[in-house]
């Protein structure tokens, strides 16, 4: 049994489920993304985890223990970190941190033991005296991580903590929160909509869509190999290629697999395509190609080719060129539920 | 500034915290504990002798015992027939509207005035609320004084200018009575409609304004095209509070005139009081004030409907 | 050019002097009481028909004597204890009834919330002069004609309903999630409350505080109603109905009252209007 156990977790608001029938077992240790868009139901799972929310149904086992209604947030082992930070504003940020070992009547002594040790190692000391509104972004977010930390809880609950940063501030804080989480190795359940965070971060990902889980696995299986469409989609950005091949299948590659035929081999096994340019963007890594393949039968599925600054080959808009994708980078989609076929499937073969 | 890799994190004493939840915890206990003696309070102090009160209008109750007649409508069919009940129930009603059409019109002036920036901003608006701080009884005396027949002010000063012939009989002419009510009214309800007014200014977006200047509208065309359509919504309520006001004002009314003279400015509040606490027919008293519940409803219901509709609209 | 330079000094000079204009309007009364209650009597009875003495300035030096007799020879001081008195257990009560009350109403109460609140709220638009009645039996028959403790008991009837819904808007901007990084953090909802909830909505009960006592002081028809015994009034009651030999009012020192009374209070008033104000309409409009 993980640490966290959950098990056919609902929740419904009058008529929407916001959380619909949710499973999941988070290892003991391990860090969890809950990946997913805005309303899908990843802040209010995480929400009942903590405990302020009451399930409608369903169970939810923390350290192997039954935790319910009966079981209050301060009971459960955990601390967690808003997006909001969540810092009281009449508090200095000593006493911010302070709050929860006052909670277990802790000597002061302690208290400001604690406080100083968990706020050096965010290296935020010569800073414990002021109040929130008196520090920038980035302090107040290490204040509200010092606090998370300081009474060595079991679970962490992580809701965008880094969604407030700047862009440039965002990497390396999400770098340092690894190396924190990687250092406590405390287990740790980490709620975002953006994937470059989900795929840096966690050591598995759950990708979630309308208060269900479509795929839970390390970044490289959600990545490679998506469960179905949505999570092909969702994940990698531009996202995945999705061509209609036949009344029952759907086709995918994405677009960095997305290449002019010559660069690769003639030997290698691709699939290509016909390929009308329609806009070339220079990002400088990269130059992303949007167009439509041209088929016989249609000419409006749109596709996005990124392909990297060191192929140097000329594309010209409004052009119609040869693309190819390796026949490994294809994966198949079922038509109607968009989930994924294991099958190879019946692959058209290229138009010369 | 990256972490610092401190020495292995201490483990803590056990939390010496209650694993379970207590009565503290309990929400659905909680609420109703917290809300209980303030609906208490509310149940058993307003609202049974609300019930009192109109069960008190049915009956020919008197002051000095306990005892309870019914009487049926007996107290309200000798109202209609009553001309000083009709004068009441005129008055009040002359009083409310006149004073708060005065108001509307001075309070949006006013707000107005106090949006423009201008040297000594501060202090004009601190002193134009000095109306409405000050206790109603005690600025009611200063304006007895200051009308009164025979040492008045206004008189001296209208006299002076050359505006007054004869003399003006405040406290002894019912016309005259009435204009100086509804002075009084004016004078103590303006200053808080015209705060609630400028309130409601400064919620207007800016670009709003910006956008009515750069359409080339002249300051009229935005005054009546723009800013007072979105007022509306916050003048409605300043308006709707000093309806109340006026409409329930005793203060006023008993400190000027005692309803006089020859009871042509009382108001359905004085005349209850006069009838119900001076005269001790409390039954009477009861059916008088009655009539001023028609005419709170009213004001209530369009309240909630004018709140209603700033939260949609915002 | 200079038209339109000539008319910008117009429109300010328009400004001014209706700022003006209002300003005489709101404050000519206070200026009254004031003068009046300096004058000597000579200088202050003196009929409006003659035109020839100016009412408006003083014209004789001023006296202290009104104020003299007002505070040595009149039960003022008197009425000051006792309104103190009230006040201040008027206010207490309020403040214990109406913060909880507030706080149970933002968060507590759910969609039952919003309407239990209008409808407290409405119960302040529940007139005086109506209840007054069944009041007046009701205190005789508990004997407390002519005690202050009636006022006790009958004032928070309309300072509770006004506060109640005044906190309610000022728990409603403290932050949720702040309340519940306290769960987490610890603490049980009560705790929360306490510790959190509490410090952060002390602006909230400084405007309560106020509030309350100012409407205790404005209260002019129960203590009518209820005291008849001039040592037992409260300023409101005293100075209108008990400043009096007969039919003659002591206008100097019924001035010198109404404004060593009014000002003070229509001063800090005036200060916590914008914190009212702001309750009003976040309470109001965001819902």
């Amino acid at each position: 049994m993980g640490y966290v156990e959950i098990r056919d977790l609902h929740k419904h608001f009058g008529d929407v489920r916001a959380v619909n029938g949710v499973n999941l077992s988070v290892e003991e240790g391990e860090l969890l993304v809950l990946l997913g868009p805005s309303g899908c139901g990843k802040t209010t799972l995480m929400r009942m985890i903590a405990g302020l929310e009451v399930p409608t149904s369903g169970e939810i086992y923390i350290g192997g223990r039954l935790v319910d209604e009966n079981v209050p947030p301060r009971a459960r082992g955990i601390a967690m970190v808003f997006q909001s930070y969540a810092l009281y504003p009449h508090k200095t940020a000593f006493e911010n941190i302070a709050f929860p070992l006052e909670a277990m009547r802790l000597a002061r002594e302690s208290v400001r033991e604690r406080v100083t040790r968990s706020a050096q190692m965010f290296g935020i000391e010569r800073l414990l005296g002021r109040k929130p509104r008196q520090l920038s972004g980035g302090e107040r977010q290490r204040v509200a991580l010092a606090r998370a930390v300081v009474r060595d809880p079991k679970l962490f609950l992580l809701d965008e903590p880094l969604s407030n940063l700047d862009a440039k501030l965002r990497a390396v804080a999400r770098f340092e929160l690894k190396q924190l989480q990687r250092q406590l190795g405390t287990t740790t359940i980490y709620v975002t909509h953006d994937q470059v965070e989900a795929m840096g971060l966690g050591d598995r990902i759950a990708v979630m869509d309308a208060g269900r889980i479509r795929q839970i696995g390390k970044p490289q299986e959600v990545y490679d190999d998506p469960a179905d469409t949505f999570v092909a989609t969702f994940l990698g950005s531009p996202p995945m290629n999705l061509i209609e091949q036949d009344p029952h299948t759907i086709v995918g590659f994405r677009p960095e697999a997305f290449l002019p035929r010559g660069v690769f081999d003639p030997g290698e096994e691709v699939v290509t395509y016909s390929l009308r340019v329609r806009e070339v963007e220079y990002l400088g890594s990269d130059r992303l190609v949007y167009g439509y393949l041209e088929e016989e039968q249609r000419t409006d599925q749109p596709v996005i080719a990124a392909v990297p600054a060191t192929i140097t080959v000329p594309i010209a808009e409004g052009e119609v060129y040869e693309f190819a994708v390796p026949r490994r980078a294809l994966r198949f989609f079922d038509r109607n539920t968009g989930r994924r076929l294991e099958r190879a499937g019946a692959v058209r073969l290229s138009t010369t | 500034m990256a972490l610092r890799r401190s020495a292995e994190f201490p483990v803590p004493a056990p939390a010496a915290q209650a694993r379970r939840r207590t009565l503290a915890d309990r929400e659905s206990v909680l609420g109703p504990l917290l809300l209980a003696p303030a609906l208490l309070y509310v149940i058993l102090l307003v609202g049974v002798p609300f019930v009192l009160a109109i069960l008190l209008s049915f009956s020919s109750a008197v002051s000095g015992g306990l005892e309870f007649s019914w009487v049926g409508f007996r107290n309200f069919q000798m109202l209609l027939s009553d001309s000083q009940f009709h004068r009441a129930l005129q008055n009040t009603l002359r009083f409310m509207i006149v004073s708060q059409l005065l108001v509307m019109v001075l309070a949006t002036a006013a707000a107005h005035v106090l949006d423009a920036a201008f040297v000594g901003r501060r202090l004009v608006r601190s002193l134009l609320l000095l109306p409405w701080a000050a206790p109603v009884a005690l600025s009611s005396m200063a304006w007895v004084w200051i009308f009164d027949s025979t040492f008045s002010v206004i008189n001296w000063t209208a006299k002076k200018l050359g505006l007054l012939q004869g003399w003006w009989y405040w406290f002894g002419d019912p016309g005259l009575a009435t204009v100086a009510i509804i002075t009084v009214h004016v004078w103590r309800t303006f200053p808080f409609a015209t705060v609630v007014i400028l309130a409601g200014m400064a919620a207007i977006p800016q670009e709003i304004k910006e956008a009515a200047l750069m359409d080339g509208a002249g300051f009229w065309r935005r005054l009546f095209h723009v800013s007072l359509p979105m007022l509306l919504p916050v003048v409605a309520v300043a308006v709707l509070f000093g309806l109340v006001f006026t409409a329930t004002d005793f203060s006023v009314v008993w400190l000027l005139t005692r309803g006089g003279p020859y009871n042509s400015t009382h108001v359905l509040s004085t005349l209850a009081f006069q009838r119900g606490i001076l005269g001790a027919s409390l039954g009477q008293g009861a059916a008088v004030a009655v009539f001023l519940l028609p005419i709170l409803l009213v004001v209530a219901v369009l309240l909630l409907r004018v709140a209603r509709r700033a939260e949609v609209g915002t | 050019m200079r038209a339109r330079r000539v008319s910008r000094l117009l429109r300010r000079a328009l400004l001014y002097a209706a700022a003006l204009a209002f300003t005489v309007f709101a404050v000519f009364p206070f200026y009254w009481m004031l003068i009046t209650a300096f004058k000597q009597n000579r200088d202050l009875y003196v009929g409006a028909t003659n035109l020839q003495h100016i009412p408006w300035v003083f014209n004789e030096t001023p006296t202290l004597q009104h104020v003299r007799l007002l505070f040595l020879n009149t039960p003022y001081l008197l009425w000051l204890r006792n309104t103190a008195f009230v006040g201040a257990l008027v206010v207490l009560i309020t403040l214990l009834v109406a913060v909880p009350a507030g706080y149970s109403l933002a968060r507590l109460a759910g969609r039952w919330g919003e309407r239990l609140g209008i409808g407290i709220f409405l119960t302040y638009l529940i007139p005086p002069t109506l209840l007054f009645l069944p009041f007046a039996r009701v205190i005789s028959w508990l004997g407390l004609q002519n005690s202050p403790w009636a006022l006790v008991l009958v004032y928070p009837t309309f300072t509770v309903p006004f506060c109640t819904w005044l906190m309610m808007g000022f728990f409603r901007s403290v932050p949720r999630e702040l309340e519940e990084q306290g769960l987490v953090d610890g603490y049980s909802r009560l705790a929360v409350i306490g510790r959190v909830v509490l410090p952060l909505a002390t602006p909230g009960m400084l405007t309560v505080v106020i509030f309350a006592f100012t409407l205790v002081l404005q209260e002019f028809v129960y203590a009518l109603t209820f005291i008849s015994q001039v040592d037992r009034m409260t300023i409101s009651l005293g100075v209108p109905v008990a400043l009096v030999r007969g039919d003659v009012f002591y206008w100097g020192s019924l001035m010198a009252a109404c404004f060593i009374t009014s000002v003070p209070i229509a001063v800090v008033y005036s200060a916590f209007m914008d914190r009212f104000i702001a309750g009003l309409t976040a309470g109001a409009v965001k819902g």
